[in-house]
């Protein structure tokens, strides 16, 4: 990639409650937030790249998307690989742009998952709900034991994850839950799906959420000084469900990550803040050492000794991530990274220089990782 | 939502006969000797239709576990806690599981040593096990 691709604009609806409103109507008025942002014409969009939606799947949907924004795009497609799905489709977006198959691609995301069905992440597992394996936290939580049994981890370290990501939402006005969560307020909250515990557990929103894509030479012409450079992206799949995987702990996103920096062409140490798929706390443990920012078994000692804030060690999640912005899958973490790497956010990082995004799912199955540059 | 139901096929139908007949079984590739659950047509490692069932010993240890205090269906509610276990046979093949007279996880730990215990449960014949005492 190495910045021949920019994010040229963003776009995304508060996050929460939208009785009555339609997933694909959530999209049109985040996608009109992101053509505006970008300053390029709705009609030369000429690819559109939706992730399916979780709650309520849909068939045509990358055509029933284009409908309602009114474009005959050149590429239209939907893509399913889980929460792993928006730095895909812009991997997919970036890679028919450099290849000028395409020139502008939106890249979108809607849902109704809270005001309207969520039974897909309380689900039968198939043939071993009869065992009661019911959900897609309880794959998360089948993990966290592992963490707490092989490192002896204390519940602390999963807590400075949520108080982080919180104290990040509360100060954003769009996130869906403003509340600040105290350390101890974590520990006195009850387990869910033992040992995972309520804040452990990202929310259920509904929101829609855009970017827009386009080549560096283009956006430079419109003399858009906002762009922020596409520098690396890698994926990688673990795909075997969670108990026939050989180890509960080391996770393909490990190899995503790999190539996402060698294309990039920088060190781990070079990162500005990591924007990490919380869709819960152990996710960010795991994700931080399968990414080799620490060793195995330490991200939870260091982000409760050395913090996860904008002056802490690894400043995390600053607009609340999946825990306080919005469950949504995936695409508000990259809209924040676009928005530090501009000096737009809410709880802003100092210069950046570097920004990283994980973006994972299923309970762990896909992997993507995205690193961006700064604005300019 | 009432209690799920196991659709058989004609590649799991085997697996579910078995417990009902008191065994536990996995399949075994005769080609590359490979062995696995659940139930597939092909070996995953290689690709052969080739496969037998074979009996397991019955015996095992835990890969992880988890405590449920949320019922996600209605027949759950008298249940929780409850939990679910991965549990891996001396064989190889893995699965998802229970670990009987420990409801809330009381005395459980990553690689202790089990033995199979088929219960009837919802009319079927399943898969759990207990903890072997040491």
């Amino acid at each position: 990639m190495q910045g021949k691709v920019v994010i040229a604009g963003v776009g995304n609806t508060p996050y929460g409650k939208h009785p009555g409103r339609d997933k694909i109507d959530l999209i049109v008025e985040a996608a009109r937030e992101a053509i505006g942002d970008a300053g390029i014409a709705k009609d030369e969009i000429d690819g559109v790249f939706v992730k399916i939606a979780n709650a309520s799947p849909t068939v045509l949907y990358g055509q029933k998307v284009s409908e309602a924004l009114g474009l005959q795009p050149a590429i239209g497609c939907a893509l399913d690989q889980g929460g792993a799905a928006n730095v895909g489709l812009m991997t997919y977006a970036a890679l028919a742009i450099e290849a000028g198959i395409i020139r502008n691609a939106l890249i979108c995301y809607g849902d109704t998952a809270r005001t309207g069905s969520h039974a897909v992440y309380h689900r039968p597992r198939g043939d071993d709900a009869i065992m009661g394996w019911y959900s897609t936290a309880a794959g998360y939580a089948m993990i966290h034991q592992a963490y707490c049994q092989r490192y002896a981890a204390r519940d602390e370290y999963f807590g400075a994850v949520a108080v982080a990501a919180r104290d990040h939402g509360a100060r954003n006005p769009k996130a869906q839950l403003r509340k600040p969560l105290t350390l101890d307020a974590y520990l006195a909250g009850p387990h869910v799906i033992a040992p995972m515990r309520r804040d452990d557990m990202c929310l259920l929103s509904d929101g829609g959420a855009a970017i827009l894509l386009t080549g560096a030479g283009e956006a430079k012409r419109r003399g858009n000084a906002r762009a922020v450079p596409i520098l690396g992206v890698g994926q990688a799949q673990e795909s075997w469900e969670v108990h026939l995987r050989p180890d509960l702990l080391s996770s393909r996103a490990a190899a995503s990550a790999e190539t996402a920096f060698r294309q990039a062409g920088i060190r781990r140490d070079e990162i500005s803040f990591a924007q990490l798929y919380d869709c819960f706390t152990v996710t960010v443990l795991q994700t931080i050492e399968d990414y080799g920012l620490t060793p195995r078994g330490q991200a939870g000692a260091k982000a409760l000794a050395e913090g996860l804030g904008v002056d802490g060690w690894l400043p995390f999640n600053t607009s609340g991530g999946l825990l306080s912005e919005s469950g949504t899958p995936g695409l508000q973490l990259i809209i924040e990274a676009a928005r530090q790497l501009r000096g737009e956010a809410h709880v802003q990082v100092k210069s950046p220089r570097y920004g990283l995004v994980s973006n994972q799912g299923g309970s762990m199955h896909t992997h993507a990782t995205l690193i961006l540059g700064a604005a300019g | 939502m009432s209690v799920p139901e196991i659709i058989e096929t004609a590649v799991s139908a085997p697996y579910w006969q078995a417990l009902a007949a008191g065994r536990l079984d996995f399949q075994y590739c005769r080609a590359c000797g490979h062995g696995w659950l659940p139930a597939r047509a092909q070996c995953p490692a290689c690709l052969s239709d080739d496969s037998e069932w074979r009996p397991a010993s019955g015996r095992g240890r835990i890969v992880s576990w988890v405590v449920y205090h949320k019922a996600y269906a209605p027949h759950l509610a008298e249940r929780v806690p409850y939990n679910v276990a991965v549990v891996e046979l001396v064989e190889g093949p893995r699965l998802m599981t229970n670990i009987v007279d420990r409801p809330d996880g009381q005395g459980l730990a990553v690689d202790a040593p089990l033995e199979l215990v088929i219960e009837t449960d919802f009319g079927r014949a399943l898969p759990r096990f207990r903890l072997v005492e040491a």
